[in-house]
């Protein structure tokens, strides 16, 4: 047994993680920050942050992750960090020369308590950022909220670029959140479908998806420019995209530059993809086009085909919160049963929202934010499930407790195709289904004895 | 399939790649830069001074990572029935959760937190009123939970900062417990310049809070220890398959695959047999003056290195037994080797590599690379010291710096009652005077050709301008590195974590190397870069339909 001394008996614990189901903010904020063109993402910290993050990102997405850091020394943790900082900035845009530095602290730099804002002056002051380049920064002490909490930051300071015009330029901002290159290059695809002008931020389709060509370009095509950032000030709303991971940057551009915003579910799932397609439809004043409800009908066709292999399994799943209530929304609408529910962002909302989803499940539902992945092994020992859905980690416990097991959300550190194949929208939905068949059909035949063994299913 | 390898036109001069990687440099950069890269001139006896173990220059795209994952993600992670408690906010003890991949067997029923990952998840408020408390109630709640033989804590940035004293909580836990030993490391990620440092605090402790700890008698005629092999991708079963097939008994290894237990009798071996140079020979010198025990440089990685390690054990000894037994197991093990090298040589012969990790395999990995005829024309440590370029010899004038200073060294008296010289001076003397070599290691320079390049904490950039400028068939790094060279259209092994394969350690190992890096370096993927469309743009006028 690979978790052997997981006991099945569960005790509280106040002080002790085991296993958690977050990582810390740093990372989040270098993801989001990779989605802005010619970005170079920037920890002040020390240099283990930035290494870590780097690996981490590196094995999700089989891409080169380029990141500077401050790399900060016993010396500069006692005096400040600013020195680190301006020289790497000097550094970083001499050798690398990117359009943007995206800077993001770390717990070492928010607890000796570095202003970023005011480094940002004095290298302004100094001359040490080139004309036409811009720094960005965003504050992310390890120690408050997750990954997630530290994505929503970089992105809200993404938002602060906005510098209206006082002319509108008709598009809708689009906040996707914490999904896969290939999420954000779909929802592109349906926007373009439906005729809608939009800014995408962050954007890391072309960035982290790319080609294998014989070049190595430190700053592929993709990404959202800056020039877009700073339009985002005149369009004609917001729609962010999780409450979690996109609602703060879309408040502050209502609440500051008079964008309105509504904040939606990730549109994973029927249920959450109609919701962001109908709003998008309200807000653009368009038409939806039938190839779009076209992918819908086609979702539900398959959950009609396929119900009686979905109906009643239960579930669990361990991930981040905003991913999580759409995939626990569109598990119940499949008339599954997500039975445990684990994030370990914290948040008592997200207990009420799953608590709401899952009220008329036919089983005892447990549901915890701040918690840990050993709980999830638990609540599974206590009441085992047909299916897992996570990360790469919970193959420790697919494997132990002999569970089918769908890899979904962050990190995928063993399998292919998350940056590839999208799971947002209806055509997502599609990919969702086709992994969660095919995992539980393949139990099915194998555990079929060989009179019940069937060619057609 | 191609069977002879086509010799690369690839003409370089060191000088001018040398010049070409500083060009783009601000000029206090391109100076500091200048003294880490060196043109070998492979000098017999001195090597040229290369500046190492200095300050990570900020903005700079390293591949260095910090002093915690020195000592608790290479030295303490594989310890596979210690619970390694993490003390900080999440971050640090999520990334060092298995990525490294350590191997290890407790068999069915052992002890085995490998797969756990534990940590005190610090919160704001934590940082505010200080984290000890939290700590104290973690420990206990780890306790309760598992009964642990023992607990280990490590320091994350913000521990230092605020003052928290985890010695202090550890004794005292320690002593509340009574049959769980719990000690700390201070090893906060701003500590050093890289993690090296953390191997140092990792070697400190367990020498001062494990080692020496069990008494109860090791059985075994010829015992070592192993230190410095981490058993990535099982390279430490396949050494402790020969050490078996040997006869030679392995008390401990620091510290792949290890336990509790191991560390605590490691004090009972007669020999130290150090691997990895850079992050153990701390612990090889302290179980020198406290326990009397000889130290010496081994290294598995290539099966002559292997043959002539062996070899070197059982001179120690100086059994005749074992002495025969080694060369029966050289002469059953190497035949498979020199198979699986004739099979490949004819591919792979006259190739070109380039490699940049650790702190030891950028100088094993060469002996590799030699045995396939393929040749390293620049290579370089990430987190080494000048010995491990220069030669042990240089330490006595290596210059102790303001990022040194900081790092414990403590000292280490002969044991009153346990303190046993192995050999008689005599008998020291005499092995010395055949030309064998205690507490020597001669460092990764005069290993390699005049012209070759030495490049220590190579970055991102040099890197890419490396590859651009010498085009070598293979780079050799890390994971962060891995796909910004692919990229390039050249393939790229990591020698940290040997991306899914290994072992890579002596004779089985080197078979699995050779066919790994033929099949990298001979793999059709990299003729596939250009679409039809784009080796030949131009539209033919006479293009049939058929």
């Amino acid at each position: 047994m690979l978790l052997r001394h997981t006991p099945k008996e569960i005790t509280e614990r106040t002080a002790l993680t085991i296993n958690p189901a977050k990582t810390c903010q740093p990372i989040g904020a270098m993801y989001a920050a990779l989605g802005i063109h010619g970005c170079l993402p920037h920890s002040h910290g020390s240099q283990g942050c930035c290494a870590y993050h780097r690996s981490t990102l590196t094995r999700h997405y089989k891409e080169p992750i380029s990141a500077a850091t401050s790399s900060f020394t016993e010396g500069a943790s006692v005096f400040g960090g600013q020195a680190n900082m301006l020289q790497a900035i000097d550094n970083i845009f001499t050798v690398y020369d990117p359009e943007v530095i995206a800077i993001h602290t770390t717990c070492l730099s928010e607890t000796i308590g570095d202003d970023l804002k005011q480094i940002k002056t004095k290298a302004e002051k100094e001359g040490k950022i080139p004309a036409g380049k811009t720094v960005i920064g965003a504050n992310t002490p390890s120690y408050v909220g997750s990954h997630v909490t530290g994505f929503s930051s970089m992105v809200k300071s993404m938002a602060m670029l906005a510098e209206p015009t006082g002319k509108k330029n008709g598009k809708v901002n689009v906040i996707p959140g914490w999904v896969e290159p290939c999420d954000m290059e779909e929802l592109k695809r349906l926007m373009n479908l439906m005729g809608v002008k939009f800014i995408m931020f962050p954007d890391t389709s072309g960035v982290l998806n790319g080609p294998l060509s014989g070049e190595f370009n430190m700053f592929p095509e993709g990404g959202t420019t800056i020039a877009e950032l700073k339009s985002t000030g005149d369009s004609i709303g917001t729609l962010a995209l999780g409450e979690w991971c996109s609602a703060d940057g879309a408040r502050w551009l209502d609440a500051k530059k008079k964008v309105p915003c509504s904040v939606l579910d990730m549109p994973f799932g029927l249920k959450a993809t109609d919701r962001f397609i109908d709003a998008l439809r309200t807000i653009a004043g368009v038409s939806i086009p039938e190839q779009v409800s076209l992918e819908r009908g086609q979702l539900v066709d398959m959950i009609s085909d396929m119900h009686q292999y979905l109906y009643h399994k239960k579930v669990a799943l361990v991930g981040d919160p905003d991913q999580l209530i759409s995939m626990t929304e569109f598990l119940v609408s499949l008339d599954m049963c997500p039975v445990h529910i684990v994030t370990g962002t914290p948040g008592k909302k997200f207990e009420e929202r799953i608590r709401e989803i899952t009220r008329d499940v036919p089983y005892p539902v447990h549901v915890k934010a701040a918690g840990d992945m050993f709980l999830l092994h638990q609540w599974i020992k206590n009441e085992p499930v047909d299916l897992l859905i996570g990360n790469t980690y919970c193959k420790y416990i697919a494997r132990d407790e002999d569970i089918p097991y769908v890899r979904w959300g962050f990190p995928i550190l063993d399998r292919q195709g998350h940056q590839y194949f999208p799971t947002v929208a209806y055509k997502g939905g599609l990919r969702l289904l086709e992994k969660i068949l095919g995992v539980l059909m393949d139990r099915q035949d194998r555990d079929a004895t060989e009179q019940r063994f069937e060619l057609v299913m | 399939m191609a069977t002879a390898t086509k010799k690369k036109l690839v003409q370089w001069d060191p000088a001018d790649v040398k010049a070409q990687l500083l060009e783009k440099y601000p000029a206090k950069v391109a100076r500091k830069r200048a003294k880490q890269i060196m043109i070998n001139e492979a000098l017999s006896n001195t090597t040229p001074e290369i500046s190492a173990n200095v300050r990570t220059i900020p903005g700079i795209i390293t591949m260095r990572g910090c002093t915690y994952a020195g000592c608790k993600g290479v030295i303490m992670g594989p310890t596979r029935d210690i619970v390694n408690l993490v003390h900080g906010p999440i971050g640090c003890s999520f990334y060092a959760w298995l990525t490294r991949r350590n191997q290890t067997d407790a068999g069915p029923d052992g002890e085995n937190y490998m797969n756990y990952c534990f940590s005190t998840d610090m919160q704001d408020s934590d940082i505010i009123f200080g984290g000890e408390k939290k700590l104290t109630a973690a420990i206990q709640e780890a306790y309760d939970l598992f009964h642990p033989r023992s607990i280990a804590i490590f320091a994350t940035c913000p521990v230092g900062l605020i003052g928290d004293d985890i010695h202090t909580v550890a004794k005292r836990m320690k002593e509340k417990f009574g049959d769980c030993n719990v000690y700390a490391f201070s090893c906060e990620g701003y500590k050093g310049v890289s993690q090296s440092a953390g191997h140092h605090i990792a070697n400190n402790q367990v020498f001062r809070h494990i080692v020496g700890e069990n008494d109860v008698p090791k059985e075994g005629k010829y015992k070592i220890n192993l230190l410095g092999e981490y058993n990535i991708g099982g390279d430490g079963f396949e050494i402790d398959r020969i050490f078996k097939k040997c006869g030679i008994t392995n008390i401990a290894t620091f510290s792949g695959n290890s336990t509790y237990d191991q560390f605590a009798s490691a004090h009972q071996a007669d020999l130290n047999a150090v691997m990895c140079h850079r992050s153990i020979n701390y612990v090889a010198d302290m179980l020198e003056t406290k326990y009397g025990i000889p130290w010496i440089k081994v290294n598995f990685i290539g099966a002559n290195a292997t043959a002539k390690s062996l070899r070197k054990i059982a001179q120690y000894f100086g059994d005749q037994e074992l002495i025969d037994r080694v060369e029966e197991v050289i002469a059953e093990e190497m035949p498979a080797v020199e198979a699986a090298q004739a099979e490949v040589r004819p591919r792979t012969e006259g190739k070109t590599a380039m490699m940049f990790v650790g702190g030891s395999r950028a100088h094993h990995y060469q002996e590799l690379f030699n045995e396939m005829g393929m040749k390293t024309i620049s290579a370089g440590y990430e987190f080494a010291h000048r010995d491990d370029y220069e030669g042990r010899q240089v330490i006595p004038t290596l210059e102790v710096d303001a990022d040194s200073r900081n790092i414990e060294e403590i000292h280490v008296e002969p044991d009153s009652t346990r303190f046993r010289p192995r050999k008689s001076e005599a008998e020291m003397k005499k092995l010395e005077k055949d030309g064998y070599q205690f507490k020597q290691y001669d460092g990764l320079i005069p290993d390699m050709e005049k012209n070759t390049l030495v490049i220590d904490d190579l970055n991102q950039y040099e890197a890419e301008k490396l590859v651009e400028l010498m085009k070598p068939d293979i780079f050799c790094a890390g994971i962060k590195e891995k796909f910004s060279i692919q990229k390039l259209g050249v393939p790229m092994k990591q020698l940290h974590s040997y991306d899914s394969g290994g072992p890579y350690a002596g004779f089985k190992g080197a078979v699995n190397f050779y066919q790994e890096i033929d099949r990298l370096v001979n793999s059709k993927v990299w003729r596939y870069m250009k679409a039809p469309w784009q080796e030949n743009p131009q539209l033919s006028a006479s293009y049939q339909w058929e």
